[in-house]
């Protein structure tokens, strides 16, 4: 990128002042509406009654660590991506395997089903996001079909369908997201901002708009317009990589899961972290996070196997699920709210309800 | 890394900076208690929060065996 003009007095030094001066003014311009806590706010809310959440379900398949899944809209079905380089596609309620792909690369990190449900997008350690149409003939062989989109300079690891089957949005190991057209491949708009890997992105609520979040290892989380590509609002709280950021489901606020063994909550109009989620007993990092439908309880995946259960409003901590026998790389309420998946580094997937 | 694009970087950042700060903001108080009015208009139908009636979750349902 060409280097614009210094203007007028301008050097390295008064510009460094400048930003300087700038973080200053926005920390206090942010802490002037700090007027409330959000645990404050919500002491007057009934607390929570017990949650009876057990597993009713272990997908076995995989032959080594689960990294990603994602629900499909008709809210049975799921995809899953492995360290194995294989990606299944299963009927969550019969525990069919309908569709199992492998892929030339091993450590999938991302997978997403398409909106319409007839096809799945994965990326990992290859640099490419790749789409693969589903086929109802059990004997067709799927990756032959399969159509590479994205293309990065470093791993990818997210990746998500827009609201159509006709784009996807990436994240990478290479500092950068992007949009790009799955038809033809084509990038349609990037997003610089980041300083090391991205590790996260979320798409706002349809309702919401045209923005998404992202968060990585420079401890970030961005707020971007997908349309102008710019990098509208940021948040610099954690103390270690975020692993992963979702959307509260109103759209107004997200959440951010991070190695420094906190999940945060974000409220994107009063533009500041407004709750922390984390207790002296847990030390470990948290990978993975969302939200229950109602947005009242925060799901959590953390390196020592299990799922914490927070209530967002009240900060406090609800109920923890054990189960799985390693890390919980991913976690994600079902589309109707009925049930959490969660997956593994112990090579299954979990369905509580 | 040269001095060219340090400044430029240094340029990006202060406009960036300058960006944000703009940006318009609300009360914490008035933002926390929309958040908490989401959730309690939408928890009657958050399953996971205050569960079904039996029957309706197909999840909780135990699956049928089939003899082989």
């Amino acid at each position: 990128m060409a280097c614009q003009g210094l203007q007028k007095g301008e050097t390295l030094e008064s510009l460094k002042r400048e930003s300087e001066t700038l973080k200053k003014k926005l920390e206090e311009e942010r802490n002037k509406l700090n007027d409330v806590e959000l645990h404050q706010v919500a002491e007057k809310v009934e607390a929570l009654g017990a949650l009876s959440m057990k597993t009713r379900r272990v997908l076995k398949g995989h032959g080594n660590k689960v990294l990603c899944m994602d629900w499909c809209k008709d809210k049975r079905r799921m995809v899953s991506s492995s360290q194995d380089g294989k990606v299944i596609v299963w009927d969550a309620f019969t525990l069919n395997k309908e569709h199992g792909v492998p892929l030339p690369c091993t450590w999938v990190l991302a997978c997403a089903y398409a909106p319409s449900g007839c096809a799945i997008a994965c990326g990992g350690l290859d640099n490419k996001c790749s789409v693969v149409p589903l086929s109802l003939d059990k004997n067709e062989n799927l990756a032959a079909k399969k159509k590479s989109v994205a293309m990065h300079t470093n791993y990818v690891s997210g990746c998500t369908f827009t609201s159509s089957d006709m784009q996807i949005l990436t994240s990478s190991g290479d500092g950068t997201c992007a949009l790009w057209d799955v038809e033809s491949g084509q990038l349609l708009q990037s997003f610089h901002g980041h300083t090391a890997d991205v590790l996260s992105l979320d798409l706002a609520p349809s309702e919401t708009g045209n923005t998404f979040v992202s968060g990585g290892c420079d401890m970030k989380a961005n707020v971007w317009d997908m349309r102008s590509g710019q990098n509208i609002q940021s948040f610099e709280n954690h103390e270690s990589d975020i692993n992963c950021v979702k959307y509260y489901p109103s759209g107004d606020a997200f959440a951010s899961a991070s190695d420094d063994a906190t999940c945060r909550f974000y409220d994107l109009r009063a533009d500041r972290e407004v709750a922390v989620y984390q207790k002296d007993s847990i030390i470990f990092g948290a990978s993975t996070c969302d939200f229950s439908l109602s947005g009242r309880l925060l799901f959590a995946g953390y390196n020592d196997y299990t799922i914490n259960v927070w209530d967002v409003l009240k900060g406090t901590r609800a109920s923890i699920l054990f189960g799985h026998e390693n890390r919980v790389s991913r976690v994600r309420v079902s589309p109707d709210g009925t049930a959490l998946a969660s997956a593994s580094w112990d090579s299954t997937l979990r369905i509580w309800a | 890394m040269t001095s060219n694009s340090n400044l430029s970087n240094m340029q990006r950042l202060v406009e960036q900076l300058k960006l944000e700060a703009s940006v318009e903001r609300i009360k914490v108080s008035q933002a926390a208690a929309e958040l908490q009015q989401y959730c309690l208009q939408n928890a009657g139908k958050d399953a996971l929060l205050v569960g079904v009636p039996t029957g309706s979750n197909p999840f909780r349902e135990p699956r049928s065996c089939a003899i082989v």
